[in-house]
């Protein structure tokens, strides 16, 4: 495991967690390590117990769901900077898509329960990081949502 | 103002439903010139004529390029034209990308689907001179891998010192690359507000999500230019059918700045 | 100035057609008063005048004979400049899969129009404009003008739509014109007090009985002029109506009047200044010969704002917001001057009497209502 304090320097340099108090970045930094992946491999798997979540340094991870007849389609892919997994957050804790690193990926790990427990205890730790957490998605979402319009598609007639 | 006939020398297809067709004149005469962005009016004999953006190199020789989507039956025609055939044009028409702006600076081409076409010469245009800017990049979103244009050339102009990203909508299990809208590839390009001049076309929704996604990063609203999409019959501003607020798009367009039209642009059904 | 008895105004005709111009002037025609070819005096509605409201208009016998006593019809003079429809060009399929194009050949005649009102002269200047100056001067448009022969009419009866005087435009004619009539008719006398507007304008009436008019004559003739001006019958508030418009493009009026609005295009059809076409490519049914038309459309249809997928201005609330900034505002920052010159044609057709004085002064009335972001000059109502 990788020494915190590097870590609390890695994600002190992510744009979702700037301007976190020196503190509270140890205490993230205490739940978190070093991970890698292959290109290829499968970092989490749809209905896979969520208690992490990644925060990618190098690589790209795409979010995918299988479907009979039309095999993996990806919905989504992340990169470096980005946070990927949020079902660790909410019961029931379950990874909702399949992960896979479409190139070599370092990134940090946080254990998901660890970080639950460290918001519960400290309120504002929790409001901090659910504010960050909050914007990101919302972006996300907001791009999501233009993506479902399929605008480069014919219109139809 | 009459059609030109000019032949079919060479067709390409692009995707399941677009198609580069290269054109000479059939009087022999040399190619019109034309600014990157511009259009022609296509006419397919008896069929109809539309406006289409010039696709090809401005810098260098050649038959006069065209990449047409087939939406209608004026445009299945002309992309259903063989080598030989004859269409008419007329033109070309309307404003240009205003590359100088974008000198000693960077120049940030952001194209979506069909839209990469009116802006491929702006990118071979600045990549024939590209010690004129800071850098130069494309950010370039389409619906699927199979539906994506010139992607064997993008290679080539990578090794020419474009930076090149590009994303999808959807994509399968084959495809390793970036999945989602263009609007996300800002992070990865690197993005710098201050010292960036775009470019963007494609569908007008993902205009208008492009340009508010750079304004709020801090780019300057002057410094965003897009090209805007009307019905256009006359290109000549006298049929009326393109006015855009108090501009006609045939001719302040439809390369605009970002900065004289937001006021208009912003508006439903204007 | 100079009087010309009504007896000697044929004079006029015969002057003009001795220089090979079509007179084209008022004269009846299924219930109303249409401008097409005349030859004489007597091919004038005589003795009529209309009645015109909001989607109203009758023909109405005066009590006297007068042959330009009443306001302006249902055609403007764009008929005859900018004709309705037109082949531009035919084409022909030739060797090797080609095609070879041929203009029409265009040899309009030189019309010499009798009657035209102030308002439709200053519409014939915004038509200019439009049609003449940019970089595509319209040739079918500039073969027709460049000869036009223009004998005005100062009004001496306001029409019940009119509103020429809130848009400058009249009633007296006071540039574009050849030669200009004003129409007197008093107890036992009837008569015209003429000027001319040109030179040639000059050498036609000098072909015409004339006599210098009196001063009596000139008043009287100015004396009908202002009685017309005094009486219109609609009023439009111009100051910085340009700006109002843009201000409001989100008003909930447009909403109202989308309500009643059918996009059925009779406005754009009977205003002098509207000019947009549509173009149509025909083909024969074997394939070899192809052509061209251009016709007069109208900014109302779902097809004419169409790109692929759908109509820009799919809505009629879109459709009448467009027709109505164009005319009033976005046309000064196009052309440099209003694109309404109070003819009251678009009032008058309206079959649900319409009324763009009406929307204007209710815009007016309730300026920035409904919108937090103000429309299109970027202020919000916040600010006021």
């Amino acid at each position: 495991m990788a020494h915190p304090h590097a870590i609390d320097e890695l994600i002190a340099e992510v744009g979702t967690f700037a301007g976190l108090d020196g503190a509270y970045l140890e205490l993230i930094a205490g739940c978190g390590s070093t991970t890698g992946f292959d290109a290829g491999s499968y970092p989490f798997r749809e209905g896979d117990p969520a208690d992490s979540f990644y925060l990618i340094r190098h690589g790209r991870i795409a979010l995918e769901l299988f479907a009979p007849a039309r095999g993996q389609m990806i919905v989504s892919t992340l990169g470096p900077g980005e946070i990927v997994g949020w079902s660790w957050l909410f019961p029931p804790y379950r990874w909702h898509f399949d992960g896979r690193a479409t190139e070599p990926v370092r990134a940090l790990v946080f254990d998901g329960a660890c970080l639950r427990n460290k918001c519960e205890a400290d309120h504002t730790l929790g409001y901090e990081l659910m504010k960050r957490f909050a914007s990101s998605m919302l972006a996300r979402l907001q791009t999501t949502r233009v993506q479902l319009l399929d605008v480069y598609g014919k219109p139809d007639v | 103002m009459v059609p030109e006939p000019f032949r079919v020398v060479e067709t390409r297809r692009d995707t399941a439903d677009t198609w580069t067709l290269g054109l000479e004149a059939a009087s022999g005469a040399p190619r019109p010139r034309f600014g990157p962005g511009q259009f022609n009016m296509l006419y397919a004999f008896g069929v109809g004529e539309v406006p289409i953006s010039i696709s090809g190199d401005p810098t260098a020789s050649g038959p006069l390029e065209h990449t047409v989507r087939s939406v209608g039956a004026a445009s299945a025609a002309i992309c259903a034209a063989q080598p030989g055939e004859v269409l008419g044009v007329r033109g070309p028409y309307g404003s240009s990308w205003p590359l100088a702006l974008a000198e000693g600076r960077e120049l940030v081409v952001v194209a979506g689907g069909i839209g990469l076409a009116p802006l491929r010469p702006a990118v071979l245009g600045a990549l024939a001179e590209s010690e004129r800017y800071e850098r130069i990049v494309l950010l370039y979103g389409g619906r699927a891998p199979d539906q994506l244009l010139y992607m064997d050339q993008l290679e080539r102009f990578a090794a020419d010192g474009l930076d090149v990203h590009v994303t999808v909508d959807s994509a399968g299990e084959d495809w390793n690359g970036h999945v989602g809208l263009v609007t996300t590839l800002f992070d990865e390009a690197r993005l710098e507000p201050e010292r960036t001049v775009a470019m963007l076309c494609g569908p007008e929704v993902m205009i208008r999500f492009a340009a508010q996604a750079m304004l709020d990063r801090g780019v300057d609203a002057g410094d965003i230019h897009i090209s805007m999409e009307r019905n256009m019959k006359c290109a000549l501003t006298q049929c009326g059918r393109c006015v855009f607020g108090p501009t006609y798009v045939c001719r302040e367009g439809p390369v605009m700045r970002y900065s004289d039209i937001d006021r208009f642009f912003s508006l439903r059904e204007v | 100035m100079e009087v010309i008895e009504r007896d000697s105004l044929d004079e006029l005709f015969e002057a003009l057609r001795r220089r090979d111009y079509t007179t084209v002037g008022p004269t009846l025609s299924q219930g109303a008063i249409v401008y097409d070819e005349i030859s004489s005096t007597r091919d004038l509605p005589a003795g009529w005048t209309d009645e015109q409201d909001g989607g109203t208009y009758r023909l109405k016998r005066r009590d006297d004979d007068a042959l330009f006593g009443y306001a302006v019809g249902p055609r403007s003079w764009k008929h005859f400049l900018h004709p309705p429809v037109i082949r531009l060009w035919q084409a022909r399929r030739g060797e090797a899969g080609g095609f070879e194009v041929t203009e029409e050949p265009d040899d309009p005649p030189a019309y010499a129009f009798i009657g035209a009102r102030s308002c439709d002269l200053h519409a014939i200047a915004t038509q200019d404009k439009v049609m003449l100056e940019g970089a595509y001067p319209d040739p079918v448009y500039e073969r027709r003008r460049r000869n036009a022969f223009i004998v005005a009419i100062n009004c001496t009866v306001a029409g019940g739509t009119c509103f020429c005087v809130s848009m400058n435009t009249g009633p007296r004619a006071t540039s574009g014109y050849d030669v200009a009539l004003t129409e007197v008719i008093e107890e036992d006398r009837h008569y015209f007090v003429a000027e001319a507007g040109s030179d040639r304008g000059g050498e036609v009436l000098a072909e015409v009985s004339h006599r210098d008019a009196a001063a009596g004559e000139v008043e009287a003739a100015s004396a009908g002029v202002e009685r017309a001006a005094a009486s219109m019958g609609r009023e439009l508030e111009t100051d910085g109506i340009k700006e109002l418009l843009y201000r409001n493009y989100e008003h909930p009026r447009w909403d109202e009047v989308s309500e009643r609005c059918l996009t059925c295009g009779n406005c754009t059809m009977a205003c002098p200044t509207c000019f947009c076409t549509t173009v149509e490519d025909v083909t024969d049914l074997t394939g070899e010969t192809a052509e061209r038309r251009r016709e007069w459309d109208s900014c109302f249809t779902m097809d004419f704002s169409y790109v692929h997928g759908g109509s820009v201005r799919s809505s009629s609330r879109s459709r009448y917001r467009q027709w109505m900034t164009h005319k009033l505002a976005t046309w000064f920052d196009q052309f440099g001057t209003s694109g309404c010159v109070g003819c009251g044609r678009c009032i008058t057709w309206c079959p649900v009497a319409i009324d763009i004085t009406e929307e204007a002064a209710a815009i007016r009335a309730t300026d920035g209502l409904g919108s937090a972001e103000g429309g299109a000059d970027g202020t919000s109502t916040r600010d006021r």
